[in-house]
C-alpha cells in the first residue's frame, strides 16, 4: 500500500502544477478587476492550439510558433477586455463574469470552426523517456511544467510587488476611483491585466499540451480545475493559486490511489467546499475587510 | 392598429403561399420514398452524426441517379439533434406526423436512439438505429433494428483473445463517459463467462490529464493484462502513462480508439497494443478474396472522393442501414411500413461495412463477433491478428 505513495505524490504535484498554471491567470484578472474570467481556460486552449497549427501546418520552427501563439493569445485577451469588458463599464461584477462566460463559449466556437474538432498534441520539449526516482517515475515534461509554474509565479509576484505597473494594477483593484485620481490610467491597467493573464494562459497551454493533448474544448475542464485551485488557495493571491493547484492535484491523486478513482473529483470538490466553509477567503486569501 | 394590420397581412400572404405549395408537396410525396433521419450532426457527438449524414446524402444521391427504388426517387428528410434525447423525440414525432416518412434511419447516440423507441413502436414505423448499445435491440422490439457492433461484442472479442494468450486476471480502467461506463458494465458481466477475473476496476475523467495514480495501483495488483474502455484523449494518456510507469503488461484498448488519431497521439507507446475494430479500418490489408473488401473499398473511395476527408466506421453504419432499408423495400416491392419491416427482419447474408448481416425475428442486428477484427499496433500501423 505504502509503496505507491511516492508515485501518487509525484503524480499529484504534476497534475497540481498544471492546475496552478491555469489558476494564476484567474488570480491576476481577479486582482485587477474583481472579475472572475471564465474565458481563462480558452486562453490555455488558444495558446496550445495555435502553436500546434503554426508549427505543424505552417511549418514554422517551434520556438517561433510559440512566440506567435503567445502573441496571438495576448491579442485575444486584450480584445476581450477592450471590446467586451471595457464597453460594459458600469455593469455589475456579476454581469461582467457572465460576459466572460459568453466570451468563452464564443472563443470555443471559433476554435471549432477554425481548427476543427480533432485532438492535437505538441512534441515533448525534451526526451520522452521517464526519469526514475526510486519506485516512482515522471517525465521530463512534468519537470518543465513544474519549473514553468514556479518561474511564472515568481515573475507575477515580482510584477505586483516591485514594479510601478504592477502596483498600479493592484491599486485599481483596491479602489478604482482613487487610483484614477492619483493619475493611474485605469483602462490601460485593465488591458495589462488581461494581456498578462492571457500570456500566462497561453504559456500554461503550451507547457501542458505535450502531456495532456489539446482540442477546441480542452479549456473547459482545465478552466474549471484552475478556477477551483484559485478559490482553494485564495482568489487573487498568486502564491495561493499555486498552493491551491498543488493541493487539488494531491487530493485527486491520493483519493484516486487510496479511496476510489471514480470519486476523486467529488472528493476534490468536497474539500474545496469544506475549506470555503471554514475559510471563505481561501487558504491564502485576504479577508474581505481588507479588500473594501 | 397599424402593427396588427401588418401582422394580419403577413399571415394572409404566408397562408396563401402555404396553400399553393400544399398540392405540390402532396404530388411529390406520391412519387418519392421518404427517408427520415435524426442525427447528432453538431455537438459533442458530431464525430458520429457528421459522417453519417454525409454518407446518407451521398448514397441517396447515387441511388436516385441510378433510377431510385421501385421506380421512385428517394427523399431524405433530416433533423439535427445535437445529441439531445428530448430533441430527438420531437423530431421523430415531426418526421412521422408532419413529414410522413416511410422509414427512419438515425439516432447517432444510444441515448437518442433509446429515447425514440416508444414513439416508433407506437406509430409502427421501421427504425434502424446507428447507435451501439445492446439495450436498443435487447429485448427485441418489433419495429427497431440496429446496424453497429455492440460493446458486448467488443468485450467478447477481447476476452477471446485473452483466453488464447492464457490471461486470466485483468485490470479494468475505463473513462467515466457513457461509452466507458457501458464498456465497463459489459466487461464485468462477460469476464466470468470467459474465466477471466477483474482484479482491479478503476476509472478516470474524460478530460483528465494524468492517470498514473490509478495505474500505480494497477501496477501493485496481480493483473496480467490491462483493459481500457474509453475514447478521446483518455486512452492515449493511459497508453503513455502505462509506458511511463514501466508497466510491461499487455494493454488492450476498445474499438473506441479505432482511428489513426490514437496511434498518432500515443506514438511509440502504442506499440503492441491490441484492440478489436471494424474491418473498415484495415480494408486495404484484407485478403483480396474477402468479399467484404469490395464493399469497403467502394465505400471508402466514393466517400473520400466526394468529401475529401477520411472515412470512419460511423459513416459506414449509415451506409449499412440505408442499404438494408433499400434492399428490404425492393424485396417488398413498395414502401409499405409493415411489409418493409418484415423484409428487414429477413435480411440474410447482406455484406455491409460492419460485416455480414443475418437478421432473424430474435436478432435485430444480425452481426456476429467475427465482424470485429483483432488488431495489434506494429510499427505505427494496424496489423491483423489471426
Amino acid at each position: 500500500m505504502w509503496d505507491q505513495l511516492p508515485q501518487l505524490l509525484i503524480t499529484g504535484v504534476t497534475i497540481g502544477a498544471t492546475y496552478a498554471l491555469v489558476a494564476l491567470g484567474f488570480a491576476i484578472i481577479y486582482n485587477a478587476s474583481d472579475v472572475v474570467n471564465f474565458a481563462q481556460g480558452e486562453f490555455v486552449m488558444i495558446g496550445a492550439m495555435s502553436t500546434v497549427f503554426l508549427s505543424g501546418n505552417s511549418g514554422l520552427p517551434l520556438p517561433l510558433a510559440v512566440l506567435l501563439a503567445v502573441g496571438l493569445t495576448i491579442l485575444v485577451g486584450m480584445a476581450l477586455q477592450r471590446f467586451a469588458i471595457a464597453r460594459s463599464r458600469g455593469a455589475t461584477v456579476v454581469a461582467m463574469i457572465i460576459i466572460t462566460i459568453g466570451a468563452s463559449i464564443f472563443l470555443r466556437g471559433v476554435a471549432l470552426v477554425v481548427w476543427g474538432k480533432e485532438i492535437k498534441q505538441l512534441p515533448h520539449f525534451f526526451s520522452e523517456s521517464p526519469i526514475v526516482l526510486g519506485s516512482a517515475t515522471l517525465l521530463p515534461q512534468n519537470l518543465v511544467v513544474m519549473i514553468g509554474a514556479l518561474l511564472l509565479v515568481l515573475a507575477v509576484h515580482y510584477f505586483f510587488q516591485h514594479t510601478r505597473s504592477g502596483k498600479a494594477v493592484l491599486a485599481c483593484s483596491y479602489n478604482r476611483t482613487a487610483a484614477a485620481l492619483m493619475g493611474i490610467n485605469v483602462g490601460m491597467m485593465m488591458l495589462i491585466a488581461y494581456a498578462l493573464s492571457a500570456f500566462l494562459g497561453a504559456v500554461a497551454g503550451i507547457l501542458i499540451a505535450p502531456i495532456a493533448y489539446t482540442s477546441y474544448d480542452a479549456g473547459v475542464m482545465l478552466g474549471l480545475k484552475g478556477f477551483s485551485a484559485a478559490i482553494l488557495g485564495g482568489m487573487g493571491s498568486p502564491m495561493g493559486a499555486v498552493a491551491g493547484g498543488v493541493l487539488l492535484g494531491l487530493i485527486e491523486s491520493l483519493s484516486a490511489g487510496y479511496i476510489s478513482s471514480g470519486y476523486k473529483d467529488a472528493i476534490g470538490f468536497l474539500i474545496l467546499l469544506l475549506v470555503l466553509f471554514f475559510r471563505p477567503g481561501g487558504i491564502f486569501g485576504k479577508t474581505s475587510a481588507e479588500r473594501v | 392598429m397599424k402593427i396588427a394590420n401588418r401582422v394580419a397581412l403577413a399571415a394572409a400572404v404566408f397562408s396563401s403561399f402555404a396553400l399553393t405549395l400544399a398540392p405540390v408537396e402532396a404530388l411529390l410525396a406520391k412519387d418519392s420514398i421518404k427517408i427520415g433521419s435524426f442525427l447528432a450532426v453538431t455537438g459533442g457527438a458530431s464525430f458520429l452524426g457528421d459522417p453519417e449524414l454525409k454518407t446518407l446524402q451521398l448514397y441517396v444521391e447515387q441511388i436516385n441517379a441510378a433510377g431510385g427504388v421501385n421506380g421512385k426517387q428517394l427523399e431524405l428528410v433530416h433533423y439535427d439533434t445535437a445529441g439531445d434525447a428530448k430533441k430527438a423525440v420531437n423530431f421523430v414525432k415531426r418526421l412521422i406526423k408532419k413529414d410522413e416518412v416511410d422509414i427512419i434511419i438515425g439516432g447517432s447516440t444510444s441515448g437518442t436512439s433509446m429515447a425514440v423507441i416508444p414513439t416508433v413502436e407506437e406509430e409502427k414505423i421501421p427504425f434502424i438505429s446507428l447507435a451501439g448499445a445492446v439495450s436498443i435491440i435487447e429485448p427485441v422490439k418489433p419495429w427497431v433494428f440496429k446496424v453497429p457492433h455492440t460493446d458486448r461484442m467488443a468485450a467478447e472479442r477481447i476476452f477471446a483473445d485473452m483466453n488464447q494468450r492464457g490471461i486470466s486476471k485483468i485490470a479494468l480502467i475505463s473513462g467515466d463517459g457513457g461509452f466507458g461506463k457501458s464498456g465497463r458494465e459489459q466487461s464485468l458481466l462477460l469476464a466470468p463467462k470467459h474465466g477471466i477475473e477483474v482484479v482491479i476496476d478503476e476509472s478516470y475523467g474524460a478530460k483528465d490529464t494524468d492517470v498514473t495514480a490509478q495505474l500505480s495501483k494497477i501496477r501493485g495488483s496481480s493483473a496480467e493484462a490491462i483493459l481500457n474502455f474509453g475514447f478521446g484523449t483518455g486512452p492515449a494518456i493511459v497508453t503513455k502513462n502505462v509506458r511511463q510507469l514501466g508497466i510491461d503488461l499487455p494493454l488492450y484498448q476498445s474499438h473506441g480508439v479505432a482511428s489513426k488519431t490514437y496511434i498518432e497521439l500515443s506514438g511509440d507507446a502504442a506499440e503492441g497494443v491490441r484492440l478489436p475494430a471494424a474491418a473498415l479500418l484495415v480494408a486495404d490489408k484484407l485478403d483480396d478474396k474477402d468479399p467484404q473488401k469490395l464493399v469497403l473499398v467502394d465505400y471508402i473511395s466514393k466517400y473520400e472522393n466526394k468529401y475529401g476527408s477520411a472515412v470512419s466506421t460511423f459513416g459506414g453504419h449509415a451506409y449499412d442501414a440505408l442499404m438494408i432499408a433499400v434492399a428490404a423495400m425492393q424485396r417488398a416491392g413498395s414502401a409499405d411500413k409493415a411489409k418493409v419491416r418484415d423484409e428487414i427482419e429477413k435480411t440474410k447474408g447482406f455484406m455491409g461495412t460492419a460485416g455480414v448481416f443475418n437478421m432473424t425475428p430474435t436478432d435485430h442486428m444480425g452481426l456476429t463477433v467475427d465482424a470485429f477484427k483483432m488488431l495489434e499496433i506494429k510499427g505505427g500501423d494496424w496489423s491483423i491478428i489471426n
